[in-house]
């Protein structure tokens, strides 16, 4: 059948896949639509919210830096030694690139 | 009649274009935009007109001067002299990424170039760039693989360097030069070698006569260092960020397709040049090595960017590490026939359908990167917010394209990551489940850039997106919707034969040779 791709192990259809999609927007919708509609998104309701404090819209944004702060402070180990890596100095490319050639031609010596 | 030399034809249009465009460019900008991407359009027509040539006759050889475009062997010679254009099934599928990008490359460059000067000089460069890469893909001569790749890597350096009002770029092109002619001068020590040694520059020749000595493991050693860096392998990634970054966003993805012909080089090399001679499992295993440093490493730098165009380029070094890893199964398991046909085979179509893939996701992430840039005249994602409010278009098609790259069904990026994830798992599990979480780091990465740059309250001006810049990303957004709803027929059609053709690498060789 058209768009079933074999991966090796089984099959894939994202055809078949939209379908159920579909099928489960429609349960979805249908329990949505059960929901009570006295919700007023205007006035205190429609206002952002944080911690108890009222905010402007403008401050409430996180920015990109804030967003995984916790997960790269749990992996500084990691993170640490990888940024210093990385100095942006031409001289340390060339290094990375003679160090990798001389590893490629050790293991290339035994094939 | 033009049947007969399309191969070179493809490479000599937009070779020739590109020294006619600073002329037309004298009469009239607009002209110029209309002959460029109609050059390239016309490219993609002969491409696509080579490839049904390609995947119904086999492989398509055409010699360079010869009496006739496909005498090989004149009567008295035992090696081919000319330079030889060889195009099987692998070459021909990157030809059709490489013409796809570069048009809409120069579609979305009408308006994002609109008021940049020296325009002419920047088209030129555009398809001089394209022509290298056709030529890299074609060649069926090592020398002359090396002359394209340096064409490619003049006309890139050239292009992220082409506006030096901002300092990075400048230093970004003099970092990326550096590192391409280090490369390059690796490239042609290893041609050496091989010249040499063999008297020969032909790949199906030398393919026929290398028997695996100390130079010939040198000569190995110095392909796949200068290509893998080409192509942006972890630890020789760090000229990627910085050139991909200063670019402008038509031209990065176009580098993206850039370093996918070097990667077309290594696996060209790997299965082709050296696949008859060598044990291939320890090659195969540097190959995926490589790949899962590429993934992971690439993926968590990605996480900490700030800057949007330097998150993306750290995404396409994690994923030149899928293709890496897939190929590099295939590759590992090469002379292991079971092995080959249970898993390595898919292993590999799985990595080669990564490779088209990416270039149309990442080329869609860079150009709506682009016109993010365009927009705000921002690039760091600290001072983006809202922008879903005015740029709904550039909204969706990032949607699309975060999706596909984070292999969410049903885009094309699923479909590819799939077959690896299930292919690799047999021949190592532990591969397969470094690639998965490599994906979820993935979407993590691309929410984080959805959440700080398009939504939440609006708080900075915005202008609107041109038509032309939202043709393309339309363009690049409906392949990838089609090759994730349909990948069967893109498997199965050129895929496929890509993958077949790096295994068989006796065709390459009889197809010059004869015999076989």
């Amino acid at each position: 059948m058209i768009g079933t791709l074999e991966t090796g192990y089984g099959v894939w259809s994202a055809l078949y896949w939209l379908l159920g999609l579909v099928v489960l927007f429609i349960i979805v919708y249908f329990i949505y639509s059960l929901g009570g509609k006295t919700v007023k998104a205007s006035g205190d309701k429609g206002k952002p919210f944080l911690s108890g404090n009222e905010m402007e819209k403008e401050k409430i944004h996180v920015k990109a830096s804030n967003i995984y702060w916790g997960f790269t402070e749990a992996l500084k180990s990691y993170y640490t030694p990888l940024k210093g890596g990385h100095t942006g100095n031409i001289n340390d490319y060339v290094s990375w690139f003679v160090v990798v050639l001389a590893i490629v031609l050790i293991l290339a010596g035994g094939l | 009649m033009i049947n007969e030399h399309l191969p070179a034809l493809i490479i000599g249009i937009p070779l020739l274009a590109a020294f006619a465009t600073p002329l037309i460019s004298k009469i009239n900008d607009k002209l110029r935009n209309i002959f460029v991407i109609g050059i390239l359009g016309a490219t993609l027509c002969l491409v696509i007109s080579l490839a049904f040539n390609v995947f119904n006759n086999g492989i398509f050889v055409y010699v360079m001067g010869a009496k006739s475009p496909g005498l090989t062997l004149p009567s008295g010679y035992k090696m081919p002299v000319r330079i030889i254009l060889e195009v099987d099934g692998m070459s021909i599928f990157m030809a059709i990424i490489t013409s796809i990008v570069s048009l809409l490359g120069a579609i979305y460059s009408w308006a994002f170039m609109h008021k940049e000067t020296g325009k002419d000089k920047y088209y030129t460069l555009l398809l001089i760039l394209a022509a290298g890469m056709f030529g890299m893909e074609f060649t069926g001569d090592m020398f002359n693989f090396f002359v394209f790749l340096e064409i490619t890597s003049i006309a890139a350096c050239g292009l992220v360097g082409f506006r030096i009002n901002r300092g990075e770029s400048s230093e970004a092109a003099f970092k990326t030069m550096v590192m391409y002619t280090l490369g390059a001068l690796f490239v042609l020590f290893a041609i050496g070698i091989l010249y040499g040694e063999y008297d020969a520059l032909n790949i199906a020749t030398l393919a026929s006569r290398i028997r695996y000595t100390m130079l010939d493991k040198i000569a190995l050693g110095l392909l796949v260092t200068g290509l893998a860096m080409k192509a942006g392998a972890v630890p020789m990634h760090m000229w990627v960020p910085d050139a991909y970054a200063e670019a402008p966003a038509p031209i990065t993805m176009i580098l993206v397709a850039n370093s996918q012909a070097s990667l077309y080089g290594l696996f060209r090399v790997c299965f082709t040049l050296y696949g008859l001679t060598i044990s291939t499992y320890t090659l195969g295993w540097i190959i995926i090595i490589l790949g899962v440093l590429s993934m992971f490493i690439g993926v968590t730098m990605a996480l900490i960017q700030k800057k949007i165009k330097r998150l993306m380029a750290y995404h396409a070094i994690s994923q030149t590490g899928y293709m890496l890893l897939g190929v590099g199964v295939g590759l590992a398991v090469l002379s292991d026939a079971n092995a080959l046909n249970t898993y390595g085979l898919k292993a590999m179509e799985g990595g080669i359908f990564h490779i088209m893939n990416h270039a149309m996701y990442k080329g869609l992430l860079f150009l709506t990167a682009g016109a993010v840039i365009y927009a705000t005249g921002k690039r760091n994602l600290n001072e983006l917010g809202g922008l879903a409010h005015k740029m709904k278009f550039t909204a969706i098609f990032f949607i699309i394209g975060a999706a596909a790259i984070a292999g969410l069904p049903p885009f094309n990026g699923f479909a590819s990551k799939l077959i690896i994830y299930e292919s690799v798992y047999k021949f190592n599990p532990m591969l397969s489940v470094i690639a998965m979480l490599v994906s979820i780091l993935t979407l993590a990465s691309f929410v984080k850039v959805f959440q700080s740059a398009f939504l939440g309250p609006e708080i900075i001006e915005v202008k609107k997106e041109p038509k032309s810049m939202i043709f393309a990303m339309l363009c690049l957004s409906v392949i990838i919707i089609a090759f994730g709803l349909f990948p069967d027929i893109v498997v199965d059609k050129i895929v496929a034969p890509a993958a077949n053709a790096l295994v068989n690498s006796m065709q390459y060789i009889a197809a010059i040779l004869g015999g076989a």
